[in-house]
Formats: C-alpha cells, structure tokens, sequence
C-alpha cells in the first residue's frame, strides 16, 4: 500500500527538486545505485542516533538514580518511624545477606537504622492486584514485636476518590502505624478492639481488603528469613553494621556513618 | 502472586487495552465499520501482538539488559519489521482483506497498541510464559471492542442521528459508553 | 495541492487544521494522559519537542534519504528523539513520567509525527519545516490543553492541581476516568460539528427534515 503511494510522493516533490538543481536524475539513479546507499545511509543515521541517545543517556541517568534513591530512601523513612539510614539487604539460598554473590534477580528488603546505630525496622515492597490493577506498597515491619509500623502505597490505579483512598486517606494509612500481624481487615463499626484490625475505607473494601492481603501474604512468605536476619543484627547494637549506609548514604547520609563508608562495597553500585 | 489467569483476564477485561488503556484507538475509530472487518482485523491483531510478546521477551532477555537506553528503538525495528512480514504474508493470502484494511495495515506498525503491549510487558516484569499471555489476553480485549463496537456501528448506521453526531463524535460517545461498561469489570476477580 | 503561505504554514495547524480536534489524528494520547492538566501540559512539550527536532532533521537531509528507506529513517530520527525526551522527562519530572507511564515512549508512534515528516518536512524547507512543526506542536498542545482543562476541573475541581470550586462541589469522577475521556472528545467533536453545521447553514440557508426526528435516533 505505502509503496503505491510512493510515486505519488515522488511526483509532488519533483517539482521542487527541479528548483534545487537535481530533479530529474535521481529517480533511476536512485534505483540502481539502492543497496549500497541504503544501506550506508541507515548505518550512518543508526550511528548518529546511537550517539545521541548515549549522551543523552549519559547526562540523565545520574539524575534519574538519584531520583530514584531519594524516592526509595523518602519511602523506607517514612514507613519505618525514626529510621534515618537504611542497608539494602537480599535474600539468598532461603537467608537474608546483605553480601549475596549475585543482587540479580534477588528478592530485597531494607533494614532501617536510626541516628544512634539501633535498627529500626524492616521495610519491605510488595504488589497484587488490587480493584483496578497492581497495587505497589511498601511497609516497615518490627521484627521485635511482630508488629506493622507503617504503609505507603507507591503506586496504584485504583478507582480515584474511592480505591485511591487507599494511598491518600490518612484515617486508613495510619492504622498501619501500629497494628500487630497477622493483618484482618473489619467494616467500619464492627470491629472488636483487637491490636490487629484495620478498619476498611467504606465503599473500598476490594482496594482495603487487597492492601491488607499484600502485606499478609509478603510477610507469610518471608517473615521467617528476616526474623532470622534480624536476631543477628538486634543484639549486635551499635558494632558497625549501619555503616553500610547505602545508595541513600551518597546523598543524605554520609554525616551519620562515616565510620566505614568505604570498607563495605555499596549495594546501590553493585546494581548497576 | 503472578497468577496467569489474572494476568489474562485484567488484559482482557479489566485493563482492556482499548477502552481502559487507550491504545490501538486509530484501527478500533477506522475499522470499526463492519463486523466482518473487525473480527480480521483483530485476529490480525492478536497474531502481531503474539509475534511481538515472544520477540521482546527475547530482547529483554538478552539485548536490553546490556543497553536499556536502546529500548525504544529495538522495538520499533522489531517489531516495524515483523509487521511488514505480516503485511506480506496478508497481501498474500487474502487480498480481499488487504484491500479493505486500507491504509490501516501499514499503520500497524504505528498502531501503539503493538508497541504499547512491549513497553508494558517490559515495565510489568512479564516473562516468556506470562508476556505470552499477556499478549494473547490484551489481543482478544482488542478483538471484543473492535466486534462491539462493529456491532453497534452496523446498527447506528441506520439510525436517524442529529446531522451533528454524523462524524467521529457519534463514535466516541459510543465508545465512551462501551468503556463505561467495561468499568464493571474492575474487581471482578481480585481478593 | 495550492501552495501555502508562511504565514499559513505557522498557523494552519493550531486550529483550521488541528491535527487532533480536526485531523483525529494521535488520539491515543489524547485520551490517555488528559486526566489531568499537568500531565497533559508536559504530554504536550514532549510531543513538541519530537515533532520540532524531527521535523528539522528531516527536511535538512530530504535530500540525501534515499526514498525507499525514508519511512525507516524517519522512524529512525523520530525514535531517538523520543528516547531523549523520555529520559529527559523521567530525570526531570519523575512522577508525572511514572503518571504518562508508556505514552513517553508511545510517541514514536504518533501518527501526527511520521504524517508531518512524510507530508511536509520531506518535501519543504528547513524553515517551511519548523514552522509547520510549531503550529502542528501548538495544535496538539491546544487540543491536549483543551481536553485536560475540561477533565481537571469537571472530574477533579481543579485546574492545574489548584482547588477552583472549594470543599462543597462533588467532582464528576467519571471524567477523569477512561469512559470520560471518550465523552470529553466526542463532546468536543460535537461541538465542532455544531459549529461547522451553522458556519455552513449561514452560507447557504436550507430546512432539511432528516436529523430532526428523533424516535429511533433518541436512546442512541
């Protein structure tokens, strides 16, 4: 079909080339002399376009991580109270490390530490489907008390002013402060009082329930491994395992762990 | 947590590619006309898009992880070439088709729900089995609105309408109305 | 084909020939990202900027693209300026870049950006070019400016994110929704027919009964 329409173009644009001085001889000429020009042409334009986009590439990609880091660091501090650094740690042949030997492919959780070295927390990602499609959040965990202390719904496609209330409603995102686990979610005036209830946003119980169902079932698969993890870190205090501030340490927390940012390779550069 | 028969039907239903996602718009508004049509211009559909699934599958396993900057551009020749073989083999095999897809057959390869169903298989994390799936799923969600919508054009057709709705506006407010409809869908298979 | 003016070059496609509200082309975005004013605002930047840079591109090297290969050197030129655009957005506004999700990338296939480079920047000049990429460009941003003001402030009450009714209006949300999207353009596209009916009918007076009648027509 297109090449139908070729010679049609060709003809509106002869005129014009008259003008310029070399109208009537491409059309044959062109035709003969194709394969290697064409080729040489598509090499040539691949090549320039290929160096573009490297530079490009090259000018935005620090930008692009760095937003990134910040979002994650903003996000793992939110859900995990007091945390201010946190170590990037994955979970290798059934054990959490935070040295595995390939990060490929791994699932990742984060350990938050507070300014004094004392963990805080665990903050873990996690996706289902919600009412619409995937919901992406993330929650701090306490490993001491078994309990959720914090929620933040990165990114859904719930119905907005409903499903979305998921992600804005502070009298629902709050309850995840402190709420012990396993998670049950209750309709509004009907709960029992129980440590572990969460009252769902009325005419959102689907995106409530899948939001409550998320952070249940991500813990019941690996709650063990980082109950694990965290039994050797808790006791450890203030030995140097926070120093292993992470790809959030290059820009905002350099000032607390200066002890030994360099001794310990950092997760955020073994990524990339 | 990757359950394929939720990944088929929130791509068939639930996130239809046409009514929910807005893509492949310019064939479902042009080729809407006659079910006939419609029906072959999904399976047409359905058969790029499978095409497209396993090449990028293949690209996201072997070439993008050495130079993700390229993305955009290795699935634009990709897949602008297999939809050129498919052009063919069409032209081919059924000129009666080709002739009345008209100008949208070479537009396949500007039809962003093909580039759009490798954009979104990469950013979702889809794999082989589930790209697979996800294909298949998001190409008869295609199919159905494009059938739909046929139908309901082949019965507007005769329809007395205000001379004002006789152009594309008449359409989209019936699209409008088909996407309202496939909002029930949401929620249909979640927790 | 008569030829155009500069001027008319520049101009043509803001509103005579709106490539969206007029040509129906690159609907997808339309639709897709006009939910909100912001994200449609930076839809349309990213748009301009692939369409201009093309366009240039283009008609500086019409004359040494060989025929045969152009729609794959287009594409070619159109695809890294694309990817620059969409690195560029997701450096600089990362949320609104996650918000547009795939329709960054999607712009590679905008039919208004291949349809300018094989109509006018393969066979005009460099200048001709950049002014019909301007007033194409402006077009798009008209109609995605158009469509995202009318979804904000009827689905959201507000316009660029800012509050315009205060607590008490109940925002319709089904226009920031899909279906609303369809609604908005036909809407819009109604309009137009409208508009065009009378401009038409002011010309030429005339009574014509079909289009009147409404018994079969009405619960369409």
């Amino acid at each position: 079909m297109s090449e139908q329409e070729l010679p049609m173009a060709g003809d509106a644009q002869e005129p014009s080339g008259n003008a310029a001085g070399e109208g009537p001889p491409p059309a044959p000429r062109q035709i003969e002399a194709s394969s290697v020009r064409l080729v040489t042409t598509l090499s040539v334009a691949g090549a320039l376009a290929g160096m573009a986009i490297v530079v490009a590439f090259q000018y935005t990609k620090p930008r692009i991580d760095a937003n990134a880091a910040r979002e994650l660091a903003a996000a793992v501090t939110e859900v995990l109270g007091g945390a201010k650094t946190y170590k990037t740690i994955y979970l290798e042949d059934g054990k959490f490390t935070a040295e595995p030997r390939d990060t490929a492919g791994l699932d990742k959780v984060y350990v938050g530490y507070d300014p004094n070295g004392q963990p805080v927390g665990v903050a873990m990602e996690a996706a289902e489907p919600g009412f619409q499609d995937i919901i992406d959040l993330i929650f701090g965990y306490d490993p001491a008390k078994g309990d959720v202390i914090g929620m933040k719904v990165l990114h859904n496609l719930e119905t907005p002013g409903l499903g979305a209330r998921i992600a804005t409603d502070s009298s629902f995102v709050d309850q995840f402060n402190d709420v012990s686990t396993p998670l049950i979610g209750v309709k509004e005036g009907q709960g029992k009082g129980g440590h572990n209830e969460v009252v769902m946003i009325t005419g959102s119980t689907i995106s409530s329930r899948a939001v409550i169902k998320i952070i249940n079932d991500r813990l019941t698969a690996i709650q063990k491994p980082v109950d694990a993890y965290w039994s050797t870190i808790a006791g450890t205090s203030s030995t140097g395992q926070q120093s292993a501030t992470t790809s959030a340490g290059r820009t905002t927390s350099t000032s607390v762990a200066p002890v030994a940012a360099g001794a310990v390779p950092s997760p955020g550069g073994g990524e990339l | 947590m990757r359950d394929l028969f939720w990944i088929f039907v929130s791509s068939m239903l639930v996130n239809n590619f046409t009514l929910v996602l807005f893509l492949g718009l310019c064939p479902f508004l042009g080729v809407s006309a006659k079910v006939a049509t419609a029906v072959r211009m999904g399976m047409a559909d359905i058969f790029v898009m499978v095409i497209t699934s396993v090449t990028v599958s293949a690209l996201n396993a072997w070439v993008l992880p050495h130079a993700p900057y390229l993305k955009i551009i290795a699935f634009i020749v990709v897949i602008a070439s297999l939809v050129q073989i498919v052009e063919m083999v069409i032209r081919k095999v059924s000129p009666t088709l080709f002739r009345e897809l008209g100008i949208y057959l070479p537009l396949i390869t500007t039809n962003c729900a093909i580039l759009g169903l490798a954009l979104l298989q990469t950013s979702k994390g889809y794999g082989f089995t589930e790209g697979l799936v996800y294909a298949v799923g998001s190409g008869l969600g295609l199919t159905l609105a494009l059938v739909l919508m046929a139908s309901i054009r082949e019965t507007v057709e005769l329809a007395s309408v205000p001379s004002i709705a006789r152009n594309m506006g008449l359409v989209l407010i019936i699209a409008g109305s088909l996407s309202l409809a496939f909002m029930g869908f949401a929620g249909l298979f979640s927790s | 084909m008569r030829e155009t003016t500069a001027q008319e070059d520049l101009l043509r496609g803001i509103w005579r020939e709106n490539p969206v509200l007029v040509q129906l082309l690159g609907l997808c975005p339309t639709l897709a990202v006009t939910g909100s004013v912001d994200n449609a605002v930076v839809m349309g930047i990213a748009t301009f900027f692939v369409l201009l840079g093309s366009s240039v591109l283009v008609s500086t090297f019409k004359s040494i693209i060989p025929k045969e290969v152009r729609i794959s050197a287009y594409i070619l030129i159109i695809a890294t300026f694309v990817t620059i655009a969409d690195m560029v957005t997701h450096a600089l506004v990362p949320d609104i870049w996650k918000a547009l999700g795939p329709f960054v990338p999607l712009i590679v296939v905008n039919c208004i950006i291949l349809g300018r480079q094989e109509a006018f920047a393969s066979k005009n000049t460099v200048w001709r070019s950049t002014l019909d990429a301007v007033g194409m460009g402006s077009g798009f941003m008209v109609a995605m400016l158009i469509m995202g003001s009318v979804r904000e402030i009827i689905g959201n009450g507000s316009w660029f994110g800012i509050p315009l009714f205060g607590g008490h209006y109940q925002p319709w949300i089904i226009m920031i929704l899909p279906p609303g999207g369809f609604f908005t353009l036909g809407f819009v596209l109604l309009a137009m027919g409208w508009k065009k009916g009378r401009e038409a009918e002011a010309v030429r007076p005339r009574r014509w009964p079909h289009g009147v009648t409404t018994e079969v027509g009405g619960p369409v």
